[in-house]
């Protein structure tokens, strides 16, 4: 990539600072890597290898039984069905909060940018600045909305959350893709005919393809892992995963089963990972665009 | 009343260029109505309810500043404060400083690039309360580094911060760091990048080593990145929340409280949502404090 590099005289006194380059970088790989790696080989273990085993060691015999458990019968609270139907659950919240929030955003992006009328701008910062705000300062007059919809406790009730609170996100990563967009495109559309919509899906949502994959997996990332609204707004059998995951951890009865808790931990945060891993440039640049926005 | 043909077909052609003309507005306004309700009318509903006596329930007979003096002589709400205070400058200062050295270092074309900086990104992509499960057990003393080292051979070690009230709160600052040092590696290795070669060059030219050239040439080019890489951070740490809560759950005690969870504790465990209302006013007020001229300075500077 970059062919700049400061270190960049032969020598054995450079070789030897590049070494020393390399073992740096390389420790902190594995400080980032330290708890991953725990959590992975402590999930395999057997209750009785972590108690005699040290913290590093990895497991002598796999076992997947902490797995098993944690997904089918572990307890959270009362009900032990495992992990399962919570993931289900972060599912069935986390699909239509980002199909919505992102098919708003662009839509409101591109009127905001291509269509400009008077105080577009205006509602655009004005759009924007939920972007910023602490959530604590929404939490109680969400939960007592939320009641009086009836939509308190339910998944649906977390889908309208995160696609409102999310409209700041996607709208200011749909604006700055279409403000880079030349306007003579859609004026000569408009010139041939075309209209609000037909621009919109013929023309501008194919342009934007990458933008969307940013919008998806900023949105994805963010509503799968959220917690604070999760463990306002919900209760027991339809808390989203992040939330039933903490009341498993938590919990202090009982045997603690810290294979299980590990197992649990990587089920709930494998979605996310997985994306991270599988797409991770697009999540950087949502990072980037995220840091005007903070 | 009678119309020729194309008088007609022109008025069709009227109405529907006015739908057209109207279609961004009608598209645009229901989205800004539900941001000025949820967000600008939510917030108006909390700062109205900071002024009323309101407890379990809301009541919205006005009590004046009440809610506030009460908050301000919670001492909860001073160690909140008070942890806010060295969770945020620690969590700030150890995320710049390893986010850059970092940043520093992978600049050096160095070999596997993109994996290592997967390597250093992921806990961003991960939600704390799945990481926390690890950190948890690392920074037990039974289960984690303490018995690990002592294990080694050395018997008198200790490191039981994670259980101690004066200490628990420095745990919370190296999961944080741990979290989000990655972030500010990534935005300063993209502001690095951007640094034109011919500079580095010439500085090599005149003979700079590689920690004069940064120090006084690329880090003064790239000091917009400090800034919103600072205000990021501060932001994040006054809405830290799953980390306390997944690290200490805010104990022991409420020594690691800081002000979300303050606010939670008070909203939906202690109902006292006149109290807890003016703390969440609190919060809002400061992040403004730093993000609104942050914004201001931001948006006239791309005007210009």
């Amino acid at each position: 990539m970059s062919r700049k590099g400061i270190v960049r005289r032969r020598g054995a006194g450079q070789a030897a600072l590049r070494l020393l380059l390399y073992a740096v970088l390389v420790l902190f790989c594995l400080v980032y890597l330290l708890p991953l790696v725990i959590m992975v080989s402590t999930s395999l273990k057997s209750l009785g290898e972590i108690r005699t085993g040290s913290l590093i060691s990895l497991p002598t015999q796999v076992s997947l039984d902490a797995w098993l458990k944690a997904w089918g019968t572990a307890c959270v609270g009362v009900r032990c069905k495992g992990i399962a139907p919570y993931m289900w659950n972060s599912v069935l919240m986390v699909v239509p909060a980002v199909l919505i929030s992102t098919l708003l955003g662009a839509v409101n992006g591109y009127a905001l940018t291509k269509w400009r009328f008077r105080g577009a701008d205006v509602i655009f910062a004005l759009m924007l600045f939920g972007a910023f705000i602490p959530f604590q300062i929404v939490l109680l007059p969400m939960a007592r909305t939320l009641g009086l919809f009836g939509l308190a406790g339910t998944t649906w009730g977390l889908v309208l959350v995160h696609t409102v609170y999310g409209l700041a996100f996607t709208t200011l990563f749909f604006r700055n893709f279409f403000v880079s967009v030349s306007d003579g495109i859609v004026q000569a559309a408009k010139i041939d005919g075309a209209g609000f919509f037909p621009i919109f899906f013929k023309l501008m949502l194919p342009m934007a393809v990458p933008t969307i994959v940013v919008t998806v997996i900023w949105q994805f990332t963010n509503i799968w892992n959220d917690f604070l609204f999760g463990s306002a707004f919900t209760v027991g059998d339809s808390n989203p995963v992040t939330v039933a995951l903490n009341n498993i951890v938590a919990t202090s009865t009982g045997v603690k089963e810290y294979n299980v808790d590990m197992a649990a931990a990587i089920i709930a945060g494998l979605p996310t990972l997985a994306v991270y891993v599988l797409a991770g440039n697009y999540f950087v640049r949502g990072l980037a665009a995220g840091a005007v926005k903070g | 009343m009678d119309r020729t043909a194309p008088e007609r077909i022109r008025r069709r052609f009227v109405i529907g260029n006015l739908l057209e003309r109207w279609l961004p507005k009608l598209v645009v306004s229901p989205l800004f109505a539900a941001s000025l309700v949820f967000v600008y009318g939510f917030i108006a509903w909390t700062i109205y309810i900071s002024f009323t006596k309101s407890g379990v329930l809301p009541d919205y007979t006005l009590v004046g500043l009440s809610q506030y003096l009460r908050l301000w002589s919670t001492p909860r709400w001073y160690v909140a404060l008070q942890n806010l205070l060295v969770f945020s400058s620690l969590f700030i200062g150890g995320c710049m400083i390893v986010g850059m050295l970092l940043a520093i270092l992978l600049d050096q074309r160095i070999r596997a690039e993109g994996a290592i900086r997967t390597i250093y990104l992921y806990p961003m992509a991960l939600s704390f309360i799945v990481t926390g499960t690890a950190w948890k057990w690392i920074l037990n003393p039974t289960l984690g580094i303490e018995t690990f080292v002592r294990g080694l051979g050395y018997p008198d070690f200790s490191f039981d911060w994670l259980v101690d009230p004066h200490f628990a709160i420095y745990t919370v600052v190296i999961a944080g760091v741990w979290q989000s040092s990655g972030y500010v590696m990534a935005l300063f290795l993209a502001g690095l990048r951007s640094v034109d070669d011919e500079i580095v060059r010439a500085a090599a030219i005149d003979g700079a080593g590689p920690v004069r050239t940064y120090a006084t040439i690329i880090l003064p080019i790239v000091r917009p990145v400090f800034l919103s890489a600072i205000i990021v951070l501060a932001h994040i740490s006054i809405k830290s929340y799953d980390l306390v809560v997944a690290l200490t759950g805010g104990g022991p005690g409420y020594a690691t409280d800081l002000p979300a969870t303050f606010m939670y504790a008070y909203a939906f465990q202690r109902s006292e949502l006149g109290l807890a209302a003016a703390s969440a006013v609190m919060m809002l007020m400061t992040v403004m404090a730093i993000i609104v001229p942050y914004l201001y300075s931001e948006l006239r500077g791309r005007r210009r």
